[in-house]
C-alpha cells in the first residue's frame, strides 16, 4: 500500500466520517413544546370520535393518540400550520372546527357580517320613514264639525 | 317589503338544512388516488405485518374493533369468506384492530375464526394515517401501492368482490 493509497484511504475515511456527522446534524433537533403548544394545535381539530369536541378536549383514546402525534410533530421542529395540514391530509376539511376562509365554507363566516348590514339598513330606512311622517303630519287643531257642536249643547241642556 | 324580511330567511334556512344533511361519513376521502401509507404492525400471532411486503398483490385493508357491533360482527364473516376465495388470486385481506383491548379483540377473531392476518394499531398512527374515524372502514389498494377505493361501514360480499375485480383487471406492473 503506497503513502497515496493510504492518504486516499485517511481522506475517504474522513469523508464518510463528515457525512455521517451531517446527516446526524441534518436530523432535526427535538425542540421543547409547551403543553400550551400542543393544546394550541389540539384545540384546532375535530375529534374525529366525538365530533362536538376537539382533539384537545375530548377524553377519548383516539384524541389522546392524535395529540401524542401533534407533539410528536411539533418536537421534530414542524410549524403548527404543517401540523395541522397533516391531518387535513389525511381527514380532509373536516378535520377542522373552523371552517376554512375560502371556497363555499366563506359563506358560513360572510352570513352573519351579510345579516347584521342587512339588518342594520332596515333599522336606517324604517328610522328614516319614520321621522318622516311625523315631520309631515303637523299638530292641526282638532276641527269639530257642527253636528258635533249641536250634540255637545243638548248633552249640557240635558243635564241631571 | 313585506315579504322581504320572511324571504330574507329562506337562504340561511337552505344553508343550514344544506349543513345538517351532510354526513361527514360520506364525505369523499382525500386519501382515495394517494399511495397507501405504509405501516409496520404485528400480529395477534407476533409476525411481522408489513404493507410494503403486499406490494404486487391487491390489499384489501379492514379497520375494526370488537365493541363495533353489529357492523363488525356482521362483515367479518364476509372478510374471511372472500379471503379464501381470492388469496390464491393474488389478494390479501388485512385487519387493522383499533380503539381497542387486546383481550377483546383476539376473542373476536377467534370467535369468527379469522385466518387472514390482523394487527392492533396500539398508538392510532395506521388510524390517523388513513384518516379513519369509525369502524368498520376499508379501504382497496391496487397492486401498485394505491389507494383506490374506501368503503364506509360493513362490508358486504358484493362491495368485495366489486372492487376486488376491478384492481384484479388491471394490467399487472
Amino acid at each position: 500500500m503506497s503513502a497515496r493509497g493510504a492518504a486516499l484511504g485517511l481522506a475517504l475515511a474522513l469523508a464518510v466520517a463528515v457525512a455521517v456527522a451531517a446527516g446526524a446534524a441534518a436530523q432535526a433537533p427535538t425542540r421543547r413544546v409547551t403543553e400550551q403548544q400542543v393544546h394550541d394545535v389540539a384545540a384546532q381539530l375535530r375529534c374525529v370520535v366525538c365530533q362536538t369536541l376537539s382533539v384537545a378536549d375530548s377524553p377519548s383514546e383516539m384524541a389522546s393518540q392524535m395529540r401524542a402525534i401533534v407533539r410528536e410533530r411539533l418536537e421534530a421542529g414542524e410549524p403548527p400550520e404543517r401540523v395541522v395540514q397533516f391531518f387535513v391530509d389525511r381527514y380532509g376539511e373536516w378535520i377542522l372546527l373552523a371552517p376554512p376562509r375560502r371556497g363555499f365554507t366563506l359563506l358560513v363566516w360572510a352570513a352573519p357580517v351579510v345579516a347584521v348590514a342587512a339588518g342594520l339598513l332596515l333599522a336606517a330606512v324604517l328610522l328614516a320613514r319614520w321621522t318622516r311622517r311625523r315631520r309631515a303630519a303637523p299638530a292641526a287643531p282638532p276641527v269639530v264639525d257642527p253636528a258635533m257642536r249641536e250634540r255637545i249643547r243638548r248633552e249640557l241642556e240635558s243635564g241631571p | 317589503m313585506r315579504w322581504l324580511i320572511p324571504l330574507s330567511a329562506v337562504p340561511v334556512l337552505a344553508l343550514l338544512a344544506y349543513g345538517f344533511r351532510v354526513n361527514p361519513r360520506e364525505a369523499p376521502s382525500p386519501l382515495v388516488g394517494r399511495p397507501a401509507a405504509v405501516f409496520a404492525l404485528q400480529t395477534f400471532e407476533g409476525a411481522p405485518l408489513a404493507l410494503e411486503a403486499q406490494r404486487g398483490k391487491v390489499v384489501v385493508l379492514n379497520f375494526w374493533a370488537s365493541w363495533c357491533y353489529p357492523a363488525c360482527y356482521e362483515e367479518a364473516p364476509v372478510l374471511e369468506r372472500n379471503w379464501r376465495a381470492y388469496r390464491d388470486r393474488g389478494v390479501v385481506v388485512i385487519g387493522v384492530d383499533i380503539q381497542d383491548t387486546p383481550e377483546a379483540a383476539r376473542k373476536f377473531v377467534r370467535d369468527f375464526s379469522l385466518s387472514f392476518p390482523n394487527a392492533r394499531d396500539t398508538t392510532g398512527r395506521v388510524s390517523v394515517d388513513y384518516g379513519v374515524y369509525g369502524v368498520p372502514e376499508t379501504f382497496f389498494i391496487d397492486r401498485r401501492g394505491r389507494i383506490r377505493a374506501k368503503h364506509v361501514g360493513g362490508v358486504t360480499d358484493e362491495t368485495f368482490r366489486t372492487n376486488v375485480e376491478t384492481l384484479l383487471a388491471e394490467p399487472t406492473g
